[in-house]
């Protein structure tokens, strides 16, 4: 069946309820059953809940062959700890189809793809998945579709049940003996731990896996040891170099400022840049140095921004200090000036990912953003944008935030060069929708600023501050002048990935590709 | 034009392509490696095919390595690689090519 955004989605994924992306805020209104989860009761009082390995931890959670084991990302590619534990469940204690449910997996988690190549790890829902685990589900090999959820589409898929956690891996920094879990004040620090909060609360057990062991109580605690079954130390739970970054560095590259500088004019165009607006914007080149020229801006209009939200880096954390922004909310921290301004530098909080982009809450903090700064990896005249799959169609990358804030925001900048060496980044059809169109009001490229046509408004806004603009259209075939028109992905039948909308609805799938060869047939 | 010995163009960076040419005794071999394989793999082999006909050269194994390069780039490694094999870029190099 074909869905709002024109792909067609196999009929056996419409199952129990299922159903296709219908638009934006489809479930608006609608009821949610929430999961309650089955936890084990510690009346007896304990005085440490200190195991010694995480073997033991296993068997005490009573893990057994089936499970989903859940983790959260915050250590990025420096995480020793998914790769730990899937290590001891299945060499230790053998178990086998094993489910993965994490927030994000990157290149760090390599080793998990021999666990699907040899059939102990059945089952993979995440953000991001990239490596060779995202080779190895492209070919085909996990036995069940991977199921790829955006920051927001997590906590709900959670909430509701259609996740079901058996045992939660807490990834701490630090930890008391009990299991108040920080992510500050140790060796392997990464600031927020949004990710983990609702995993702790809906799962039946949670583990503690630490490598700095504080004093009782660890306080204030991100996740707390009432949600707690059994504390774990390790020698290192990751590589800090890996997890946060020295400083993430505002690009000296003169076409990213360009870019930038573009996507500041269209910023403070619009009626939403006034005192106390919100903003939220990722870490690539240019959305990141998108910061500095808004910055010249408020100052030329006198106004500061009310609050920031996101994954944190330190030219936000800058502006909080300056005074120039009021709060700063955080569920990811990606250098070491944001990981160590959390909760230190007063008004900067931390935040669950519910509390962050779910959709299916009461209104999570991205349905209040004026605007949200993104990037893509590509982008269609429909305006849906792909960072899931690359150009060869095999999966390397992360819907993360990215449709959450684009749906919350009421004004939606992509930015993006409009080639990267041979690859049109604004084509005519995306590999993979990740993003819908109907999210995405301006695109911003080395070659012009495109407005989505939903958004008469701010055309007229642009219109007004002499902001020249061109239609999408045009933004494609000057990308096609440059590289050529790109031969269409040959695919198989077999669905390798099933991408859910942020609400639940699927938006897209990912097949298995066809290798390819060089004679035409 | 006359393959008379191996020769190479090009560099492995991103957007660029390297191109070694060889004698052989009969017709073309082309052996083609892509960064952006499954989009524009036939693109970049048609490329260079028609370059080393508009060349005239009818006797060469071509090894193809491409980064993303853009057309343009492609054909002037392949120029570049042949001139080279055939002692044509010693002196009065054709700036800006003979392939347009």
């Amino acid at each position: 069946m074909k869905n709002a955004v024109g792909r067609e989605i196999p009929d056996f994924l419409l199952k129990d309820g299922r159903e296709v992306y219908q638009g934006k805020n489809y479930m608006d209104g609608k009821y949610i059953q929430k999961a309650s989860p089955r936890t084990r009761r510690y009346e007896k009082p304990q005085e440490s809940k200190l195991v010694e390995t995480l073997a033991d931890a296993l068997r005490q959670c009573g893990a057994r062959s089936g499970m989903t084991f859940s983790f959260h990302h915050h250590l990025r590619d420096g995480d020793y700890v998914v790769n730990m534990v899937m290590k001891a469940a299945i060499e230790e204690l053998g178990l086998e189809d094993l489910t993965i449910a994490a927030s994000s997996l990157g290149n760090a988690h390599d080793p998990i793809a021999d666990y699907i190549e040899q059939g102990k790890v059945i089952g993979i829902q995440t953000s991001g998945i990239r490596g060779r685990m995202g080779e190895v589900v492209s070919a085909g090999k996990l036995k069940t579709p991977a199921i790829i959820r955006s920051h927001g589409g997590r906590p709900r898929a959670i909430e509701g049940g259609e996740v079901h956690i058996d045992i939660a891996f807490i990834a701490a920094p630090t930890s008391d003996c009990v299991g108040n879990c920080r992510g500050i004040g140790g060796k392997s620090n990464c600031g927020s731990m949004g990710y983990a909060m609702t995993d702790a609360k809906y799962a039946d057990h949670v583990v503690v896996v630490t490598d700095c062991l504080v004093d009782f109580p660890n306080m204030p605690a991100s996740v707390e040891a009432i949600d707690v079954d059994a504390v774990v130390v390790v020698d290192s739970i990751g590589n800090p170099k890996k997890i946060a970054s020295a400083a993430a560095r505002i690009s000296q590259n003169p076409r990213d400022l360009m870019m930038a500088e573009n996507v500041a004019k269209v910023i403070a165009s619009t009626p939403y840049f006034k005192e106390g607006f919100s903003f939220q914007t990722g870490v690539g080149g240019p959305s990141l140095a998108a910061n500095l020229f808004l910055e010249k801006y408020m100052d030329e209009r006198n106004i500061k921004m009310g609050w920031a939200i996101g994954g944190i880096c330190g030219p936000m954390v800058e502006l909080l200090k300056k005074g120039k922004v009021g709060k700063v909310i955080d569920v990811q921290d990606f250098d070491l000036d944001a990981v160590n301004s959390i909760n230190q530098t007063p008004n900067h909080f931390e935040m669950s990912a519910s509390q962050y982009a779910n959709p299916a809450n009461k209104g999570a903090f991205v349905n209040k953003l004026d605007f949200v700064v993104l990037a893509a990896l590509e982008i269609d005249t429909g305006f849906n944008v792909n960072v899931l799959t690359g150009s060869d169609g095999v999966l390397r990358g992360a819907p993360g935030g990215h449709p959450d804030t684009a749906a919350g925001a009421k004004c939606c900048i992509i930015v993006t060069p409009l080639i990267r060496g041979r690859m049109a980044t604004v084509c005519e059809h995306v590999v993979t929708v990740t993003t819908p169109g109907d999210c995405v009001d301006v695109l911003v490229t080395d070659y012009g600023i495109a407005v989505n046509p939903l958004r008469p408004d701010l055309i007229e806004c642009l219109d007004k501050a002499g902001i020249p603009h061109v239609t999408v259209e045009e933004l494609k075939e000057k990308a096609y002048s440059l590289v050529g028109r790109p031969d269409d992905l040959q695919w198989e039948d077999e669905v390798v990935a099933v991408l859910e909308a942020r609400d639940g609805t699927i938006l897209d799938v990912v097949r298995k590709i066809r290798p390819y060869t060089l004679y035409r047939d | 034009m006359e393959i008379l010995k191996p020769a190479i163009a090009g560099t492995l960076e991103s957007s660029d392509v390297q191109v070694a040419v060889e004698p052989i005794e009969e017709g073309v071999e082309i052996y083609l490696e892509s960064s952006v394989m499954n989009q524009y793999g036939r693109q970049i082999k048609d490329t260079v095919l028609q370059t080393l006909e508009r060349l005239g050269v009818d006797k060469v194994r071509i090894t193809v390595l491409d980064k993303g390069a853009l057309d343009c780039t492609i054909k002037a490694r392949v120029e570049c690689a042949v001139f080279r094999s055939c002692g044509a870029s010693d002196a009065n190099i054709p700036w800006g090519g003979v392939i347009r």
